[in-house]
């Protein structure tokens, strides 16, 4: 490996984290302001234009907290914890393609707009957000404290529960990209998005994607009338900023790997192929088309939040296991079943996709109400 | 030495005692945090034999869900702490027994047996690749991955089996 590559690749993963950051500050404003719209109320709206400058007031206050140890905790676990929540959630975004390259004039030199394009891209996703519960994990069981560790476990029971059906939503972009390689993926849907070709199977990931970083309403951990604040009770100062910095960074990754996996990634609409707003044509427009994406996907994990109250805990691992789990799986078997159709008889087949899994996800939705319904009493 | 070669001892080294801290460690937290380590290692062990699949299926299935399993037991059980060591009378000099077996066997095959290390042929590039993997996996060794996967799933059943409380009973 020669050197020009080394600077490239720490010039580009600089550039990554910073962005990742700065989408965290940002996210937290956008959240607040969206909820308040929201709720009738008008949000952070005194530090700078619009609130512009309210992370960074937020950013100083945090820096300038007290850190409390408890005297009983585990020490090094403590200060450990917060660190292995917010590491795997920035190099998450490692293998995100964030469009095409270009070539850097003066040196010229092909400059890719993605860090790493690596065969197994999927499955890398799946290793890093599965160490990321340890972190919770540990956070709550080294602040020995209950209400902390009853978090911890809620959370590590219900993310290892909810990656199931997460991993089988990735298997269904991999078979519908005949590769495991994000880029391929992405290169796959120049023409229809995943999104359209297995409509059922983006709704079933967005859903466990709200489950795997906590969100309401799953936001189980930190269910404040019964746990206090969850794993993160005994943490102040800069050590909660972390954790709170590790659940924004890691929805905003999450969106961006919703966006490369079932809405065409970086890529242009699919109308505007060959047209000047193509991403074949300018290269710039890459990120630009992922960020209005990811914006969309991030709208939409706040809107949930503003609506939705939180379900009971065992409804919850009711849902992940008997509703989502197997519906997941009748959905890998309907994309396989379609994808073999259309390689043996045509094209057209391809279109029984969406059509038997709207029929599954309905006869799912069918099912769930009725065992939900109250049974009345016949006097 | 070439790089690839310092990056093995190093990681040889930090593999090593991960799996000493594991054993030596009196709090189950940290002993499964030390197996942890150790698994993280050997996956980057499979990177550096340029086998990325088997590396990173390494780190999701052990690491991220089999050892977070463990975790939430030995935490659920509040069995952190070993009491002071008790261990069963005829443990430990049947330790020493195979261990001296094992030292033997190892002596036995480095100055003994006359191994002559002849240069393995370097595998093709797409070798540890999902395609490679995938074509074997499903052609060759069907029949084993099959019996495999309904050996798990008699497993699970049994497990569900044992949680179902017969009727009438409390």
């Amino acid at each position: 490996m020669d050197l020009a590559l080394w600077i490239e690749f720490i010039i580009k993963g600089f550039i990554l984290i910073f962005a990742v950051l700065t989408g965290f500050a940002y996210l937290t404003l956008y959240e607040r302001r969206a909820l308040a719209r929201i709720q009738t109320r008008i949000g952070p709206n005194r530090a700078g234009p619009q609130g512009f400058l309210q992370p960074i007031a937020d950013a100083v206050k945090l820096i300038f907290k007290e850190e409390l140890t408890p005297a009983r905790a585990d020490k090094v676990l403590f200060v450990l914890a917060p660190i292995m929540t917010v590491v795997p959630a920035m190099i998450l975004a490692a293998v995100i393609p964030l469009g095409t390259q270009f070539t850097l004039p003066f040196l010229n030199r092909p400059i890719t707009l993605y860090v790493a394009d690596i065969n197994v891209g999927v499955l890398y996703l799946t290793a890093i957000a599965s160490i990321a519960v340890y972190g919770i994990v540990l956070a709550g069981w080294s602040s020995n404290n209950k209400y902390a560790m009853l978090g911890g476990m809620r959370s590590s029971a219900q993310m290892i529960s909810y990656e199931l059906s997460l991993g089988l939503c990735f298997v269904i972009a991999i078979l519908l990209g005949n590769s495991m390689s994000l880029l391929d993926i992405v290169e796959a849907q120049k023409g229809v998005w995943f999104a359209i070709i297995q409509p059922v199977g983006a709704l079933v990931f967005m859903v466990t994607t709200l489950a795997e970083v906590n969100r309401a309403p799953f936001d189980m951990p930190e269910a404040e009338q019964e746990l206090a604040a969850g794993y993160h009770s005994e943490y102040s100062g800069m050590k909660f900023a972390l954790f709170f910095m590790a659940e924004y960074e890691k929805m905003i990754v999450i969106s961006m790997i919703a966006a490369t996996l079932y809405f065409g990634g970086f890529r242009e609409f699919w109308f505007l192929q060959n047209t000047w707003f193509s991403v074949d044509q300018h290269w710039w427009l890459g990120p630009i088309y992922l960020l209005l994406k990811v914006v969309v996907l991030l709208f939409f994990m706040i809107w949930v939040r503003a609506t939705w109250p939180r379900i009971r805990y065992d409804r919850l691992m009711a849902f992940g296991w008997k509703v989502l789990l197997p519906l997941s799986l009748a959905l890998v078997f309907i994309t396989a079943l379609g994808i073999l159709l259309a390689n043996q008889f045509g094209a057209v087949y391809i279109w029984m996709i969406p059509v038997l899994s709207i029929v599954a996800g309905l006869f799912t939705a069918l099912l769930v109400n009725m065992s939900l319904r109250r049974k009345v009493a016949h006097a | 030495m070439t790089p690839d070669l310092i990056a093995f001892f190093v990681l040889a080294l930090i593999a090593i005692a991960a799996a000493l801290g594991m054993l030596l460690s009196r709090n189950a937290v940290y002993s499964a945090l030390f197996l942890v380590l150790n698994f993280g290692t050997v996956a980057v062990f499979y990177i550096l034999l340029d086998a990325p699949f088997i590396a990173l299926t390494q780190v999701s299935v052990y690491a991220g869900a089999i050892m977070v399993l463990f975790l939430f037991v030995i935490m659920l059980l509040g069995t952190e702490t070993l009491p002071a060591s008790k261990a069963l009378p005829w443990q430990r000099p049947l330790a020493f027994i195979l261990a001296l077996i094992l030292a033997g066997e190892a002596g036995y095959l480095l100055f003994f047996r006359n191994v002559t290390s002849g240069t393995i042929p370097q595998p093709v590039q797409t070798f540890g690749g999902p395609q490679a993997l995938g074509q074997a996996l499903f052609n060759q060794y069907l029949l084993p991955f099959e019996i495999t996967s309904v050996l798990l799933l008699v497993a699970m059943v049994g497990a569900v089996v044992l949680t179902i409380k017969k009727k009438g009973e409390q």
